[in-house]
């Protein structure tokens, strides 16, 4: 059986200016989210509070579960019905994370008691995080954003070129730049920015196209992700940011798929036009790459389906996670190649006028 | 084929040791030599998904700096009155210092001698003439409070370790965490709320007198010096309701919990409510019957953590060192407060950092739609590997089945533990296997398109694609290592079982298909390839 024709060729690369204009909407559109919203919707892991499941032995609604904990300050915003309707499940969060003997849990439970009667609620889960907690998850979660980009850019930047020589260079000169920044005093967001930006710089000057191209690629894949859970507001948590990482580790599959055709192409023929060859490259992987896709975004998509409420927003984060890494590898990865050469090509003329 | 032989054999150990790790969590009898000899150790289930309570807990060290020098202040009294050092008062201030008045500063060298030889734990850190007389300010060493605050946690750890052992929960895991954090997991807990009460609660069990004759309810600044207004609950027997109240205490503390040897549930035959008695050591013994002595006819109140439970009057002397907490108690309440009279005080109060609980109910449906999505997403590739590659994916898919099985055994053998999001990342590296033969397969089919006889496909096909699988591996491989140094429970169960089902994939889609290909070609001397 074949879905792709092997003699498929679709002209991916001629796209790339509509591609490229789709992706910076895209991310646009996140980042005005995110700006709208006034941040993103941080669950109770970095912000601090309380959230409780509740399955309830009849039909209510969120309306009905406010009135009752009404004197908790509870508003409407913070209930949320989960499941199927016929589950009767809801998710309620408060701000307030009582560090005292005195439970959050036990006053909401109190007031479903008085409200539907004893014995017709039952606290599924409960998740309390006190505001020192929240601080250190967050440093934990940035910590390990900034350290996965870090290491995978080091490896890209190696393994891609095959120099590793200058891969040392990079590091070095990644790692310098990082303490660097470190030493002004900046906060961890900042400082995971510097580094990107850096990665970024250092890819240019050393002229690393494919490590550049991948990393862009990558940032690409996190940007979307996370605009798409602030345009649905969807909570941001711990299990969100493995997502993100497990699909920063596995949008860079595809892209090596594709890169590494790209250059065993070149080795074949150093004559014709790039940009002929990298279609070529991208059309020969297809089929790879969409089948590769497929079988993750399959299992993923049962998981989203059947695997239950606890796990529902980590499998959405890795369901768009897949998709928009698959987008990126064909639609962006490959073309920046081309946009790194036309450069290249351009400063080259001006050289030699010079 | 000399190779065919040895990377069979490696399989063939890989694959038993694997069967070996996983027999035990299989729940199958396995014969009486098999424990002690053979891994007996079953996949450990994380507390989302078995159920029960994760807390993070801080412990206050800094009150228990503070309680010492409460403590201290009564020493430096007495050593002063001894050495007839007249001093107006002594007080700890807010910056936890010890603040010490005299009348004028003609005794000055003679305090500062005196606190020098007698309490070393201070030092001495200004003195100055003030209008009403002389004032010397000293605090605690801080190597002194530093000692006083890691021994506080060390003490609240190995209480809290006693009351949950006598509480009764299987297999509970307690741990200090950084300086003054204290981790704890219970799993399978019904009564959290319960548990924490028991947990959380500071059990300072205080005696002190009932300032008689003032009212609880006078205004807090018109009370006698010395006197302070508490809450109380008490019983009341002829109704069956506890009231809440308040009464007037002198502050002196004239017996504390630290002497109770035992602390048991009994029934009160005339009402048959539970109380909780108490003994106490012989020295709290002598305490309790020079008290009892001296203030027959006074009422006698009995304080858990500043709450008065009972004040009965003294009727006469009580040697022998029991004692009795009555109150408004439920037989459990009875229990729990004995436990905890039992295990003895918290050196400092603890404050909860971070709860999570999950029930027992979530944790088994957590359990069956994890399992659910794994079975249908497994089944789903496996007809489309089958569909798509024919024969070459029945070979995948015999890859695929091996790699969930070697997964499974990498839990056991390393002792991980399985949470809900690593069920999620055995899913994940269901499609993530398949994707390694894809891309082998997939060159075997491009490269029979230019010519190749199958076997020549073959090799080129599994030379091609391997160092591209590695490379793709490797990011996601960095990734899930990175979450398993910065992340908490069900994150770095995600990394774990990303990391093992990696390695697992490599080693079935690159080793143990190869293995069946050549075997088929060499051995079966098979012509073409269904792909």
């Amino acid at each position: 059986m074949e879905f792709i024709r092997p003699d498929i060729n679709i002209n991916f690369v001629g796209m790339r200016g509509k591609a490229v204009s789709f992706s910076v909407l895209l991310i646009l559109l996140g980042a005005l989210a995110i700006v709208w919203r006034g941040g993103l919707n941080m669950g109770v892991d970095f912000s601090g509070g309380t959230l409780i499941q509740v399955k309830f032995s009849q039909a209510t609604t969120p309306d009905a579960i406010r009135d009752a904990l009404k004197d908790l300050g509870i508003g409407r915003s913070a209930i949320q019905q989960v499941g199927s309707g016929s589950d009767n499940e809801f998710i309620v969060r408060s701000d307030i994370s009582e560090e005292k003997a005195k439970r959050v849990s036990d006053d909401i439970q109190a007031r479903l008691d008085q409200a539907y009667g004893p014995g017709k609620t039952t606290i599924l889960r409960v998740e309390m995080v006190g505001p020192k907690v929240g601080q250190d998850l967050r440093q934990k979660a940035l910590l390990a954003i900034y350290y996965a980009l870090l290491f995978i850019a080091l490896y890209i930047s190696g393994r891609f070129e095959l120099k590793w020589g200058t891969s040392g260079v990079m590091a070095a000169a990644l790692l310098l730049g990082v303490y660097l920044l470190g030493l002004t005093g900046l906060s961890m967001t900042y400082l995971i920015i510097g580094a990107l930006v850096i990665t970024l710089v250092l890819c240019w000057i050393l002229k690393l196209p494919y490590a550049l191209g991948a990393v862009v690629a990558l940032i690409h894949d996190v940007f979307i992700t996370v605009g798409i859970f602030a345009l649905l507001n969807k909570e941001f948590n711990l299990t969100i940011v493995a997502a993100l990482l497990t699909i920063v580790g596995y949008s860079l599959n595809d892209t090596i798929i594709v890169y590494d055709r790209i250059r065993e192409n070149l080795r074949g023929s150093r004559k014709g036009d790039l940009k002929d060859l990298i279609n070529r490259s991208i059309n020969q992987t297809l089929s790879r790459t969409l089948l590769t896709s497929g079988t993750t975004l399959l299992v993923v998509l049962f998981l989203f389906l059947l695997g239950g409420t606890v796990i529902h927003d980590f499998a959405f984060a890795l369901l768009v996670g897949i998709i928009v890494g698959t987008y990126s590898s064909i639609f962006i990865a490959s073309p920046l190649l081309i946009f790194y050469e036309d450069w290249a090509a351009a400063k080259g003329i001006a050289k030699r006028r010079a | 084929m000399k190779g065919l032989k040895w990377r069979a054999i490696l399989i063939a150990v890989v694959l038993v040791a694997a069967v070996v790790y996983l027999l035990p969590s299989l729940n199958v009898p396995l014969p009486a030599w098999w424990h002690g000899t053979l891994p007996d150790d079953k996949i450990h289930l994380g507390l989302d998904l078995q159920g029960g309570m994760h807390l993070v807990l801080e412990v206050q060290a800094d009150e228990a700096v503070k309680t010492t020098l409460d403590r201290l202040i009564d020493e430096v009294k007495e050593v002063l009155r001894k050495e007839k050092i007249g001093f107006r008062s002594i007080e700890r201030n807010q910056a936890g210092h010890l603040v010490i008045q005299l009348p004028d500063g003609s005794r000055r060298d003679r305090l500062r001698e005196v606190l020098e030889k007698e309490f070393p734990i201070v030092e001495w850190v200004e003195a100055a003439e003030t209008s009403d007389g002389f004032r010397a300010v000293c605090r605690m060493k801080d190597k002194e409070a530093a000692h006083i605050r890691q021994l506080a946690v060390s003490q609240a750890l190995e209480t809290i370790r006693n009351r949950i052992d006598q509480f009764g929960v299987s297999e509970p895991d307690i741990r200090p965490q950084g300086e003054n954090r204290i981790l704890i997991q219970l799993p399978g807990i019904k009564d959290p709320k319960r548990a924490l009460d028991l947990i959380g609660k500071t059990a300072i069990l205080e005696f002190r007198l009932v300032a008689e004759g003032v009212d609880p309810h006078t205004d807090p600044a018109a009370l006698p010096a010395g006197v302070k207004v508490y809450p109380m609950r008490r019983f009341d027997p002829s109704t069956g309701r506890t009231v809440e109240g308040k009464i007037a205490l002198k502050d002196r503390t004239l017996l504390t919990g630290e002497y109770i040897t035992n602390a048991n549930v009994r029934i009160d035959s005339q009402y048959n409510t539970p109380y909780v008695a108490l003994e106490f050591d012989p020295q709290g013994a002598r305490i309790f019957e020079r008290i009892t002595g001296e203030n027959v006819k006074k009422q006698l109140a009995i304080l858990l953590d500043g709450v008065v439970y009972s004040a009965p009057v003294i009727q006469e002397k009580i040697s022998g060192g029991r004692a009795s907490i009555t109150g408004s108690f439920t037989m459990e309440e009875a229990r729990d407060l004995a436990i905890v009279l039992r295990a003895g005080a918290l050196p400092a109060p603890v404050v909860i950092l971070e709860e999570r609980t999950v029930g027992p109910s979530l944790g088994a449906d957590s359990i069956r739609k994890g399992f659910l999505s794994m079975v249908v997403g497994s089944v789903a590739v496996v007809l489309f590997m089958i569909l798509y590659y024919r024969f070459s994916g029945v070979i995948a898919d015999v890859a695929l089945i091996l790699n969930v099985i070697l997964i499974m055994a990498g839990l056991a053998a390393f002792q991980a533990t399985l949470t809900l999001p690593g069920i999620a990342g055995i899913i994940l590296t269901i499609g993530m296997a398949v994707d390694a033969n894809v891309l082998i397969f997939e060159r075997i089919r491009e490269e029979m398109r230019m010519g190749k006889t199958p076997k020549a496909a073959l090799d080129a096909g599994y030379a091609r694609a391997t160092l591209t699988i590695l490379d793709a591996n490797i990011t996601t491989l960095i990734a899930a290592l990175v979450m398993f140094q910065f992340g908490t429970g069900p994150v770095k169960g995600f990394a774990v079982t990303l990391s093992i089902g990696i390695i697992a994939s490599l080693f079935t889609a690159i080793v143990v298909t190869r293995l069946i290909f050549d075997y088929l070609f060499v051995e079966r001397r098979m012509r073409t390839l269904s792909i």
